[in-house]
């Protein structure tokens, strides 16, 4: 009895020990280093070796071809792809929690043109000095904005995204109309092809209203296009205008006639790609991505060949399209900060950004691809798309842009199913938005 | 159904012998549709994908080519899984039935303290885990290896192994081992020989049960290993995508999916002939 | 916990002591151990580690526009925050989310998996196919299955077909609610299933036997000599599955979506904090949903088994005196 009570204490008193010592570690994990790897010091990117290249999936299969071309010349400077799950969520995840332990596991980061601020206000990515990227007034200056937080450069953008408006051209033509730049027009438009027999059942239009970024996407082109802002340039939020309430009931106004459908308030990018495709809408919103999937004649589409692409329409003339694409940035973590700049180099130059948009039609960076004849001949859809970029907006570049996000589908979703008037719902995010954005 | 109900009620005698036979075919019909779905969704064409007819306009294996092709690394993550899956399983049963047996046959104080402690460890969100877990692992520099998937899966199954083995060892007998150590076995071969058959329907469940739970973990495997060639299966179908990067593929998740679940069917049915195995082997002593 | 029920073990533990010899304690805490090592290691660290965070904040803006490092200790501000304001009735909202969804699952489960069990066990033809099949749901990786029951309840998905409506499931509204229920039952039902099956494996025949000798009808079988005695697999079955049901997170994110108030559990707050990379609040809601689960799983306990394994131990000692009569 006392043996066995002695050795209980002595196992309790270890157990403290073992937990103390992990506690300790703890404590010293979270607190050492914390001047970091002088992440935020704007000086001369050095180190050279092999570095890791964290990106989501490799969809085409061309992100190999890329980094092999950059092996093939850097033989001690080799490229390793690191690939993260297909959801944008989890790939924030993966990279935020190795920056939390300061780990060395990624050196290049393909970050969403949202996370800049975020990653960069952390520490997390290296300032990139403007004079070592020389080709950056090449570059659309719109996407450039996006790799920058506090008028200093943190990433370089590499790829692009904007906005298109499908229509199904057959369905015009017969009804005798053009393509629309005003949601008047378009309304018009969607009447008389309605109209047409084939077209009774087709509603009118949909983009991405599932309470998630494509929201965001959407809630920000309504304002804009009708002349409002979500954030000014002051970096203010200035929701609760005139202009944004003209906006947003274009889409509140859409749902209530039945012109967008009650089933787009479910749709994300592929639920209303797949809608267009089985013809069961006139006018859609949808990335580049689309234009080659819709297109396939393998039975999957019923439209192709039926449709056209343009710029998207706005109130009083075209509209503006929110900015997409992806950032390359450099983890602050990373010991070989050289190899990672000259790579970023590499990957955004004319060159493989041309080889790149051939491969996978991913909207290009650098300017002068969307006058490329022989681009443009494979990619019809690049002269609307270099004009929904080139006016594009970006969404507001702050480092809490998750709850800004989430503040914006909160009002925008409440207003298009109906709970919320859309001018309290304006109102209500203007009050979030000012807590939120405090610089 | 409802009328296939009422016409078996209105018959009474045929009662008692078809109302069993449609419970199982109602459960069976429960238990497949979906996974039904999920096969047939797997053998569309990946260009009607979208269908909702029962069955696929034209049959196509395209779905499982594309899980299987080169640079998917899908072969490699299965055998990672089952390597991951399979060790978890062995180390809990071994470190499970050891503890399982202490609580279930010793009497010692605190034993209901260490069962409490057991199971509050699996009541904390596993979600709120992973940050912790890799500071740790990245300090003790595990991170990429086989070892950090499987010691927190092996955490995970712990709790509800040794809890359900205690309660199967605490359900045999005493007697057992007293006669068998009276014939002179020690108490390690009494286990052995005598009560492990007895227990062997709630060893061999623990067993599948931990072996699906491992095979299925994705939280900690995503989060503490970025190399492709240890990367499970699970890992490897949550970065599955289309051509485009938004365009989702569906199918061949589906696919995945189907190839992922059938061996563990198959492994579990074998498992089962085990069960019955064991059970008359321990009727007979 | 620990305290109280120490506090009922003595009696008989007095009167077996003296059964085992003096070094039990020290060959139980050999014995138990690896298991403790190992949940240590993994789980009572972070546990650990997760409840000091909740005292702490980060995560500041500075006039640089850096975020300010470090951290500072705030008490329990981040506990009083919670519990504030509109943070507070979202927090109630996925409280009873959580409960909701706890208990209509565990309930529906239960039914079924008890179903299930007994159909299994039952000798009859294609056996095997209806344990395998009983299975499925219970093996197809939770990430398959989440993305397969939304594109089930897709507004263009199977679902509508066959039901020729179109709800739109992923809204707010009890048809989300339904499709959580209705994914989450047909995927762990067989969990139980399979715990109880066992439990009914180790029923010895004899003691059937015996009560049809004694002109036992079905329904008296099953619940004076089948339940009783299957009840401690039950119970821990059950108990396992309120542990994990309480912290339900995957279904309702991928099904239905984050941010929708129906369907939003304390695991989905807990996530959508740290995904903020508000470790602090965070870890403030998982040790709040800690809480209750240890409460949960205590009063279940309590009232349900007195204890679960002390139960065990009864009904073993019955069975086994049943199966010596019997044979």
């Amino acid at each position: 009895m006392r043996f066995e009570r002695s050795h209980t204490r002595k196992a309790v008193a270890l157990t403290v020990a073992s937990s103390l010592v992990l506690f300790a570690a703890a404590c010293g994990s979270g607190d050492d280093g914390s001047g970091g790897s002088g992440g935020s010091s704007g000086g001369a990117l050095e180190g050279r070796g092999p570095i890791k290249f964290a990106t989501g999936k490799d969809t085409s299969g061309n992100l190999k071809n890329q980094v092999d071309a950059w092996n093939a010349q850097h033989a001690d400077e080799k490229v390793e792809i690191t690939e993260l799950p297909e959801s944008a969520d989890q790939q924030r995840n993966q990279m935020i929690s190795n920056a939390q332990i300061k780990s060395t596991e990624f050196s290049v980061l393909n970050l969403d043109v949202v996370w800049t601020a975020e990653f960069a206000a952390n520490r997390w990515i290296t300032e990139l000095p403007e004079d070592q990227f020389p080709d950056l007034g090449k570059l659309l200056p719109s996407t450039v904005e996006t790799g920058k937080y506090r008028d200093k450069l943190y990433a370089v953008p590499v790829t692009s995204d904007g906005g298109l408006l499908y229509y199904r051209k057959d369905l015009l033509d017969k009804a005798g109309v053009k393509a629309p730049t005003t949601w008047a027009e378009m309304k018009d438009a969607c009447a008389k092809v309605k109209a047409l027999p084939e077209a009774k059942a087709a509603s009118c239009y949909a983009g991405q209203f599932e309470k998630y970024e494509g929201l965001t996407v959407n809630f920000s082109e309504a304002i804009n296009g009708a002349g409002g802002v979500v954030v000014g340039d002051d970096g203010k939020p200035n929701v609760d205008t005139p202009e944004a309430l003209e906006g947003l009931n274009f889409l509140v106004d859409g749902f209530k006639s039945g012109e967008i459908p009650k089933a787009a308030i479910t749709y994300q990018e592929e639920p209303g790609r797949r809608a267009f495709q089985e013809g069961n809408l006139i006018f859609h919103r949808n990335w580049p991505y689309v234009y080659a999937l819709a297109n396939k004649t393998d039975g999957s589409s019923k439209i192709a060949g039926k449709f056209g692409v343009a710029p998207l329409p706005g109130l009083k003339g075209p509209g503006v399209s929110t900015l997409g694409g992806h950032n390359y940035a450099i983890s602050a973590f990373t010991p070989n900060k050289a190899t990672a700049a000259d790579f970023i180099k590499f990957m955004s130059s004319e060159e493989r950004q041309k080889a790149n948009v051939e491969k996978t039609s991913q909207a290009p960076t650098w300017a002068s691809l969307y006058d490329d004849p022989e681009l443009n001949k494979q990619f019809p859809y690049l002269a609307p798309l270099k004009a929904s970029i080139g006016s594009a907006k970006s969404r507001p570049q702050v480092v809490k842009y998750g709850d800004v996000t989430t503040a914006i589908q909160e009002a925008a979703y409440g207003a298009l199913n109906g709970t919320t008037p859309p001018k309290d719902a304006l109102a209500g995010l203007q009050t979030k938005l000012s807590t939120l954005i405090t610089q | 159904m409802a009328g296939r109900i009422d016409v078996k009620a209105a018959e009474a005698p045929w009662y008692r012998r078809w109302l069993p036979l449609l419970g199982v075919g109602l459960i069976v019909l429960y238990c497949l549709l979906p996974f039904y779905w999920m096969i047939v969704s797997a053998l569309r064409r990946p260009s009607d994908q979208f269908d909702n007819s029962i069955v696929p306009k034209v049959w196509s294996v395209d779905n499982f080519k594309d899980v299987f092709q080169a640079g998917t690394g899908f072969g490699r993550g299965l055998l990672n899984s089952l390597i991951v899956a399979g060790t978890v399983t062995i180390l809990t049963l071994i470190v499970g039935m050891v503890a399982a047996y202490t609580l279930a046959r010793l009497e010692f104080r605190f034993k209901n303290a260490v069962l409490a402690i057991i199971i509050t460890t699996s009541m904390f969100p596993g979600i709120s885990l992973v940050i912790p877990l890799k500071k740790l692992f990245s300090d003790i520099e595990w991170i990429n290896t086989y070892q950090a998937m499987i010691v927190p899966s092996l955490s995970f199954a712990l709790p509800l192994a040794v809890w359900n083995l205690t309660a199967f060892f605490r359900q045999m007998p005493r007697e057992l081992e007293q006669a068998a150590m009276v014939d002179g076995c020690t108490p390690a071969q009494a286990f052995r020989k005598v009560i492990l058959p007895l227990a062997a329907p709630g060893v061999f469940t623990t067993a599948i049960i931990t072996f699906i739970a491992a095979w299925n973990e994705f939280l900690i495997a995503v989060s503490m290993v970025n190399r492709k060639d240890i990367q499970t299966a699970n890992v490897v179908i949550a970065a599955f995508t289309g051509t485009s990067g938004r365009d989702q593929p569906f199918g061949s998740q589906m696919a995945a999916g189907v190839v992922v679940t059938i061996p563990l069917v198959i492994a579990v049915l074998i498992f089962q002939r085990r069960i019955v195995a064991g059970l008359t082997a321990g009727g007979v002593k | 916990m620990s305290q109280s029920a120490s506090a009922v073990e003595p009696p008989p533990s007095k009167v077996r002591r003296t059964s085992f010899n003096e070094g039990t304690g020290r060959l139980a805490a050999l014995l138990l151990s690896p298991t403790l090592i190992v949940l240590v290691l993994v789980v009572v660290y972070p546990i650990i580690s997760a409840l000091r965070e909740s005292l702490y904040t980060s995560g500041g803006i500075g006039d640089d526009g850096f975020v300010v490092e470090g951290t500072q200790f705030v008490g329990l501000d981040n506990f009083a925050a919670i519990f504030s304001g509109e943070t507070g009735e979202r927090f109630w909202n996925a409280f009873y989310n959580t409960t909701f969804f706890t208990v209509t699952c565990v309930v529906l489960e239960t039914l079924l998996g008890v179903l299930m069990a007994l159909v299994m066990h039952k000798a009859f033809k294609g056996r095997s196919i209806v344990r395998a099949s009983i299975l499925v749901p219970w093996a197809i990786p939770t990430v398959v299955s989440a993305l397969l029951w939304k594109w089930i309840f897709q507004a263009d998905g199977v679902a509508n077909a066959v039901l020729g409506t179109q709800v739109l499931w992923s809204t707010e509204g009890w048809q989300s609610v339904l499709s959580v229920i209705i994914a989450d039952t047909w995927k762990t039902a067989p969990f139980i299933g399979l715990l109880v099956l066992a439990g009914l494996q180790t029923i010895p025949d004899e003691v059937y036997e015996a009560a049809k000798v004694d002109g036992a009808s079905p329904w008296k079988t099953f619940t004076r000599i089948t339940l009783p005695l299957v009840k401690p697999a039950l119970l821990v079955a059950v108990l396992f599955r309120i542990l994990d049901t309480l912290r339900i997170f995957d279904l309702p994110y991928v099904l239905v979506g984050p941010n929708k108030e129906s369907v939003e559990t304390l695991s989905i707050l807990a996530f959508l904090e740290a995904n903020q990379t508000r470790y602090g609040p965070a870890a403030a809601y998982a040790t709040l949903l800690f809480v209750y689960v240890a409460v949960v799983a205590y009063a279940f306990v309590k009232l349900l088994g007195a204890d679960v394994i002390g139960e065990a131990r009864q009904t073993g000692k019955k069975a086994g005196r049943r199966k010596k009569g019997g044979a």
